[in-house]
């Protein structure tokens, strides 16, 4: 294994993380991030792939644009997620 | 539980059967003709050096513009949907010195660099999309930064709505001369910049169409930007 595919799957194994988190996270402006994370990494795996024009459109849109309209978004609504009752974590949920 | 668990079974039951499709697929192999065709003769048919952008505007120029206007309608919903009288920016804490100075440090800078994008997409990676995206960031960074900012509406409305005529007009000039939609007259019937190859001034209309996605795609995206910041004062 040479060390371009390790990086490769230590970008992958981070983006599964930030989006498992993005979906966790209560705090909605923390769940933006992780999703611009998402894309970020994505973008960085496209530039790997050798698609720069993806990558560019990825950066731009996944993780500036969308990132901010979400955080548009949460500043007219509510930052955290409400909880009418204990629900069981993720590992009992599905 | 049951539900869950039958969701369950039917989703491994579907992801074992795409599964089982798709290994049979090569990945990555010449399997394709029509994508070797394309690497073959985009040079002579198109004009065009980035075979991608050839493809995206040139060869399947129907489906771009198709593309564009599901973005415009994207832009014209979030508008209806968050239409009101009366609209004005509430921001009341001005951004940090660091980002009102970059701001207007970067702002020319990263204008140019979308511009660059779309305007060299028949050359180097890229095209009107990601330069459109790349402009509407800065527009983003304007409202972050400033209070007040907001973007020229009716020139960027008129902008918008000239440029998606222009589309169209470019692909029915094409019908009038070569007999189908989105004919590329320059090339094929000019023959302009057939010395030229690999440089600014080639690739039939790829230019002057990713000229018009990237002002279109800017000017949209900046729009809804301005649509989703701007609240409803009462009277």
């Amino acid at each position: 294994m040479n060390c371009i595919t390790c990086i490769e799957y230590i970008i992958v194994g981070v983006m599964i993380i930030s989006a498992i988190l993005a979906v966790e996270w209560r705090d909605l402006l923390a769940a933006t991030v992780g999703m611009a994370a998402v894309s970020l990494f994505a973008s960085l795996l496209f530039l790997i792939l050798q698609a720069p024009d993806v990558a560019m459109t990825e950066a731009a849109i996944g993780a500036a644009l969308s990132g901010a309209i979400f955080i548009f978004a949460i500043k007219r609504t509510q930052r955290f997620e409400t909880e009418e009752e204990e629900k069981p974590g993720w590992w009992v949920r599905w | 539980m049951l539900k869950r668990a039958l969701a369950i079974i039917s989703l491994l039951i579907i992801g074992y059967w795409l599964a089982q499709g798709l290994a049979g697929v090569p990945f990555g192999e010449d399997k394709m003709l029509v994508g070797q065709y394309y690497l073959d003769h985009v040079k002579e048919q198109t004009g065009a050096v980035n075979a991608v952008t050839a493809v995206v505007v040139n060869y399947r120029g129907f489906d771009t513009l198709g593309e564009v206007t599901v973005l415009f309608i994207a832009s014209t919903g979030v508008g209806a949907l968050l239409w009101r009288k009366k609209k004005k920016r509430t921001a009341k804490t001005e951004g940090s010195i660091v980002l009102t100075t970059g701001t207007t440090l970067l702002f020319p800078f990263v204008v140019l660099f979308g511009a660059y994008i779309f305007i060299h997409g028949h050359l180097t990676p890229g095209g009107g999309f990601p330069g459109g995206a790349t402009i509407a960031t800065a527009f983003l960074l304007l409202y972050m930064a400033f209070v007040q900012y907001e973007i020229p509406h009716r020139a960027f409305e008129k902008t918008e709505g000239a440029v998606g005529v222009a589309y169209v007009l470019v692909g029915l000039i094409g019908l009038v001369i070569g007999g189908y939609f989105l004919y590329d007259w320059i090339w094929q019937d000019w023959g302009f910049g057939a010395d030229n190859i690999g440089r600014l001034l080639s690739g039939g209309f790829i230019p002057i169409i990713y000229t018009i996605i990237g002002l279109k795609v800017g000017t949209e995206l900046s729009g809804i930007i301005d649509n989703m910041l701007k609240e409803e004062v009462s009277e």
